[in-house]
């Protein structure tokens, strides 16, 4: 890496620590670098925005073993603020503070909003059983395979539809998992899960990027790991 | 008759030709409605009496000759004057035989017997198995066996015969009804019936059919419900199935109103009883058929539906059907909490009244009823959820579980019955840390259950739970010990905890620092785990092996670090634990070495009665020994326990202040300490109207106290005396000991003594030597010596004791050396009286005394010798010394190194020494050479008689 891009690279993390929480400029430095790295080699032809949907996806994938396709579309989502179908360098720092050391309000406002597919400000029934319609093994014995959905839904909204109007709306949300913070992600998982980030294909991918990145800060990527 | 008779009734042996009738009170009933037949047969059918029967009923009577009157002849064997048409007499009597050939003569002789009349009958009945054949011929009997009349035969028969018949047919029935009809109040078929229904609807309906086939063996149904035999009814019998299982034979079955059972019709043998009886239908084929009993539970909740149902359509059967639910599936689950009622319905004797008022009570609260059930479709509803739900799924479920009653008892029940718990204990053996909690915080709930726990603990759950106290993520680590904490509350479980190294982990659990005053949320964290760690060691301190591990573990000074902390939450489980743990020896110790006397003094100033009473407690078992006594002085702990005893509606905290109380007075310094605080005032004040564990320790504590002459006219001060005496009359055998440890300890003030003795409390002592507690003995006869001692009049007043100084006596038979030293010393004291000391040695004292002397115990060795220098007063009592050998060893305790025990052996060998012969003996054995040896002023009396006789 050239003097000049690694002088550019330091004005830029100053500038985004500064407006982003949990990073400190070092931090901010790495994740742009590797950022970078994540994005591949520029292309041929044009430049690119930022990660796309595929590229996404693929990441959270390799890093994070998330597989769901619907949260991952809507982790994308809320990760592109600016709806742009691009997560750029910035979206994707400020997507990561959240979710790798976000307080329980961040996540709590982060996990609605991967919830809210139509983005609404509201968690409807529809899109509740759009989100657990592979949750239940269907038992082909019954009549309607997805009654055990339905009833699901309907169990769930009484737990966490204080205003009962038949949705969730942030509040609602909020306080339902301030009660039982198991509620957090409860229509998938959307946040990194503590076994995912200890298992072995992620401590590999992590090997690879520190020998590229010295003096990266160890506890980067392991949000949990001050609980050891 | 005849088909009562030969198969109402109940017979001893049936086999012989000539059973006897049982005396039952079903047999009673049918013998006095016989002989009322009987009786009024003259009166009521005189043209049918006439009939003379076709053979004689023939029975050894208790009736003599005398006992006939006019109408018979009695020269020689008695013979009725009434004769049939061939000139026969139609009653014969030679003795002890009787015949008799008409009801005429028969009603006759039921008047004539008087009130051995049942006599008569029974013995008649009892000699001719087959009256109706001997009345009527064979032909009728078996047209009334059949129970069915063909009238066209009647013909060939005289018409007086059929009458005759047909009474007899109507008295049989007659009589049956009534029986029936006492019966009926104990046999209740519809219970039985609707169960039947209910097991038949499995064969059909349900997830999967647990059952081939139900069918009753007969399809006729009496007016009663019930479909055995009447005969078979007066037996308790309602009906007989056969039920063809899935995976067994067919199940022949019994259902009587004792329980249902399998009878040997399948194995041709009768309807005898081939197997246990069980409560109902289904707890027989649950033990029978496996198959039935894995598929059962899945019925559960089609079984509530239809109960519901049926609720509605029939508002009235509701209390009967209730019963049959009850008896049969959720029995378990609905009404656990009243096993006296779910027996009732067992066994299906509910009296009418009772029923009555179960029906109003249903009414009252028909919601009840209808609620119920609903939860445990929902909890079925969501178990299966778990089951077959991925992660979120189940996360969400239990979410929605956690709402539920979870302290509720029947939630519990069923949550397990629906094969929840095993979900839940599956769901720790996987990787999803959310699963984990959600499944612990459940587990955590449910477990304050007995039954949850002991269940977990069959299935392997304890096991998976102590795993987690390994796991990096402290929310769970938290809640695997509080789950433990509930679950470690028998001895099976705490042992599994130990086995699988779960001891060690929570110990491990405890380390944290808990006294920093600003905790970051991480520290916080650990001081939550190190509290439930805490928790979970204090429930499995029970086990003394536990508490052992727990020390090896290094559990101790964590648990002195945790006594640091400034949060009772804290404290009382870490207080617990090591007051629990106090009981071992090495505990104590460790709790005074590692400084943590300062804590738990620190705390019983706390405002928390709870923590208070653990420290008191841990003090209480700490302070037998005399470095932690003194430390607790030094901290200033003594003030606060008294004010403990002001808290004297807390009995527990009471019982534990007063005991920590009792342990410190032990030191005299203590004492004094105490009595600036008034203690003595107050602790006289609780003698009375206390539980017996906390009078213990008062007693115990004022036993100490009177070790000091003034506090002994103290308690006198305050009235203590009277309610100590009364005391003695207690049965606790602690309390015993310490109540006459007190009494001894007042008596030896005289003034106490006068008033002791006015109380009677001198012989009230002396009864408790009949106490089997060896203690209670030994203490017992501790305490009569300073009675004697100080009594005014101490001859006489123990020579009013009727018996007392044989049962002294006898007490030199016991093998406990305390209770022999006691008994020594008191007879030391006695035997200063010369006229008791006469009357002991009439007892044979002197011989028990010798073959004690070959002992080794010091103590016994001391009291002994002073009994045997005071008995030697009177009479050939040294001689007879001598010649029981008891010279020899006495001589050998000069050895001895307690000096005291020399002194009495000097003084006892001084006395022996009066008979030459014993003088002799005691030369041979070198008494001169150990005494010259010894050389103490104490045996200034030995060298006198060794001047003199020597």
């Amino acid at each position: 890496m050239s003097a000049m891009s690694r002088k550019l690279v330091q004005t830029l993390a100053e500038t985004i620590s500064k407006q982003v929480e949990h990073f400190n400029k070092t931090e901010v430095e790495c994740l742009i670098r590797e950022f970078k790295v994540l994005l591949g080699e520029p292309g041929m032809g044009r430049a690119v925005n930022g990660l796309d949907r595929v590229k996404f996806r693929s990441i959270l994938h390799n890093i994070f073993g998330m597989t769901d396709d619907m949260i991952l579309d809507g982790v994308f989502r809320t990760f592109d603020k600016d709806n742009d179908s691009f997560v750029s360098m910035k979206e994707w720092i400020e997507g990561l503070s959240v979710f790798l050391r976000g307080t329980l309000d961040e996540k709590i406002k982060y996990c609605f909003h991967v919830y809210d597919l139509n983005n609404d400000n509201y968690i409807s029934r529809d899109e509740m059983f759009h989100m657990l319609k592979n949750s239940l093994i269907r038992q082909p014995t019954e009549e309607d395979p997805d009654e055990g959905i339905k009833d699901l839904v309907e169990i769930t909204l009484k737990k966490m539809d204080h205003d009962h109007d038949g949705r969730l709306s942030l509040a609602d949300f909020e306080k339902a998992v301030r009660e039982e913070n198991l509620l957090l992600e409860a229509f998938g998982t959307c946040l990194p899960d503590m076994a995912v980030i200890i298992n072995e294909r992620f401590m590999r991918n992590m090997v690879t990027y520190i020998s590229r990145s010295e003096g990266l800060n160890l506890t980067f990527y392991f949000p949990f790991f001050s609980e050891y | 008759m005849g088909v009562l008779l030969t198969k109402a009734a109940q017979w001893t042996t049936a086999s012989s030709g000539t059973g006897k009738l049982e005396f039952t009170p079903m047999n009673e009933f049918l013998l006095k409605g016989i002989l009322c037949f009987v009786e009024q047969f003259n009166f009521q059918h005189p043209q049918e009496a006439e009939h003379v029967f076709e053979e004689p009923l023939q029975w050894i009577t208790t009736l003599v000759a005398s006992d006939f009157k006019t109408d018979y002849d009695i020269s020689g064997d008695v013979q009725s004057q009434e004769k049939d048409s061939e000139g026969h007499s139609l009653l014969q009597l030679s003795p002890p035989t009787v015949c008799v050939r008409s009801f005429s003569q028969l009603c006759k002789l039921v008047h004539l017997a008087g009130d051995k009349k049942l006599e008569e009958v029974r013995a008649c009945l009892e000699e001719n198995r087959d009256p109706l054949v001997k009345i009527l011929g064979p032909f009728f009997a078996n047209i009334m066996e059949r129970g069915t009349v063909h009238t066209q035969d009647q013909a060939k028969d005289s018409e007086v015969k059929v009458r005759l018949f047909h009474l007899l047919q109507n008295m049989d029935k007659q009589l049956l009804a009534n029986l029936l009809e006492e019966i009926s109040e104990w046999l209740d078929p519809t219970s039985v019936k609707n169960e039947v229904e209910l097991l038949k609807q499995f064969c059909t309906e349900g997830e999967k059919k647990v059952l081939k086939t139900v069918r009753y063996t007969s399809d006729y149904e009496f007016s009663n419900g019930c479909r055995a035999p009447l005969w078979r009814q007066l037996h308790g019998e309602i009906c007989y199935l056969i039920i063809e299982p899935y995976d067994s034979e067919d199940f022949y079955i019994t259902c009587s109103n004792a329980g249902v059972f399998l009878n040997g019709v399948g194995e041709q043998s009768g309807y005898d009883r081939t197997s246990d009886v069980y409560k109902d239908l289904v707890t027989l084929l649950k033990s029978r058929s496996p198959h039935f009993a894995e598929n059962i539970n899945n019925q559960v909740q089609w079984n509530i539906d239809r109960f519901t149902v049926i609720n509605k359509k029939h508002p009235y059967r509701c209390p009967l059907l209730l019963q049959v639910v009850k008896s049969t599936l959720i029995c378990s689950l609905l009404f656990s909490k009243d096993p006296a009622r779910a027996m009732q319905v067992e066994t299906f004797s509910e009296s009418s009244s009772e029923s009555e008022e179960e029906d109003e009570q249903l009414e009252r609260r028909p919601e009840n009823n209808i609620d119920l059930p609903a939860e445990y479709w929902q909890i079925q509803k969501l178990v299966k959820y778990l089951k077959g739900g991925d992660q979120t799924a189940t996360v969400l479920t239990l979410c929605a579980m956690m709402d539920l009653n979870l302290m509720q008892e029947t939630c519990q029940l069923a949550i397990r019955d629906v094969g929840g718990l095993e979900v839940l204990i599956n769901l720790l053996d996987t990787d999803e840390v959310k699963c984990k909690i959600g499944s612990l915080k459940i587990l955590r709930k449910i477990s304050n259950n007995v039954q949850i726990c002991r269940t977990t603990v069959e299935m392997g759950g304890l096991r998976c739970i102590v795993k987690i106290l390994d796991s990096p993520v402290k929310e769970l680590k938290a809640l695997a010990a509080e789950t433990i904490a509930n679950i470690a509350r028998f001895r099976r479980a705490r042992r599994t905890v130990r086995q699988y190294d779960g001891i060690k982990k929570l110990v491990k659990l405890l380390d944290c620092v808990p006294n920093l005053t600003r905790l970051t949320a991480d520290q916080e964290k650990d001081v939550d785990v190190a509290r439930c760690g805490a928790l979970a060691l204090w429930s499995c301190s029970k086990s003394t092996k536990n508490k052992e591990a727990i020390r090896k573990a290094g559990g101790i000074p964590l648990l002195g670090r945790l006594l640091k902390s400034p949060h009772e939450n804290m404290l009382i489980p870490v207080v617990g634990t090591l007051q629990e743990c106090a009981s071992e020896v090495s505990y104590r110790i460790a709790i005074q070495t590692e400084g943590m006397i300062k804590d738990l003094v620190k705390n019983l100033s706390s405002d928390n009665d709870e923590l208070q009473m653990h420290c008191a407690s841990a003090i209480f078992k700490c302070a037998e020994d005399q470095e932690t006594r003194d430390l607790v002085r030094k901290y200033r702990g003594l003030q606060p326990l008294v004010l403990l005893l002001g808290k004297a509606e807390n009995k527990q905290l009471l019982a534990a202040a007063t005991g920590a109380i009792w342990k410190c007075s032990i030191s005299m310094e203590n004492v004094a300490k105490l009595q600036e605080y008034k203690a003595l005032e107050i602790l006289v004040g609780l003698l009375s109207d206390q539980p017996e564990e906390v009078l213990v320790n008062v007693v115990g504590a004022l036993g100490e106290f009177a070790q000091i002459p003034a506090n002994r006219a103290t308690i006198r001060k305050y009235g203590g005396i009277k309610p100590l005496v009364n005391l003695l009359t207690g049965t606790n055998q602690a309390l015993l000991v310490n109540v006459t440890k007190a009494v001894g300890a007042c008596a030896t003030d005289k003034d106490n003594m006068a008033f002791i003795d006015s109380l009677d409390g001198v012989r009230l002592v002396w009864s408790l030597l009949k106490n089997p507690s060896t203690d209670v003995q030994s203490s017992a006869a501790w305490a009569l010596c300073p009675c004697i001692e100080n009594a005014k009049d101490a001859g006489e007043m123990v020579r009013s004791l009727v018996g007392g100084l044989e049962l002294i006596v006898n007490l030199l038979k016991s093998t406990n050396n305390e209770v022999l030293a006691s008994i020594c010393a008191a007879i030391t004291k006695i035997a200063k009286d010369k006229e008791n000391l006469a009357v002991l040695t009439d007892h044979g004292v002197v011989p028990l005394l010798a073959r004690l002397t070959n002992t080794s115990d010091d103590r016994l060795r001391y009291n002994l010798a002073g009994a045997i220098g005071h008995c030697c007063m009177w009479g050939s009592n040294r001689v007879s010394f001598g010649d029981t050998g008891a010279v020899a060893p006495l001589v050998h305790y000069l050895k001895s190194k307690d000096s005291a025990v020399h002194k009495s052996t000097a003084m006892a060998l001084y006395q022996l020494s009066k008979d030459p012969n014993n003088c002799i003996t005691m030369h041979e054995k070198g008494v001169v050479k150990i005494l010259k040896c010894n050389g103490q002023e104490s045996h200034i009396h030995s060298h006198q008689w060794l001047n003199k006789y020597c």
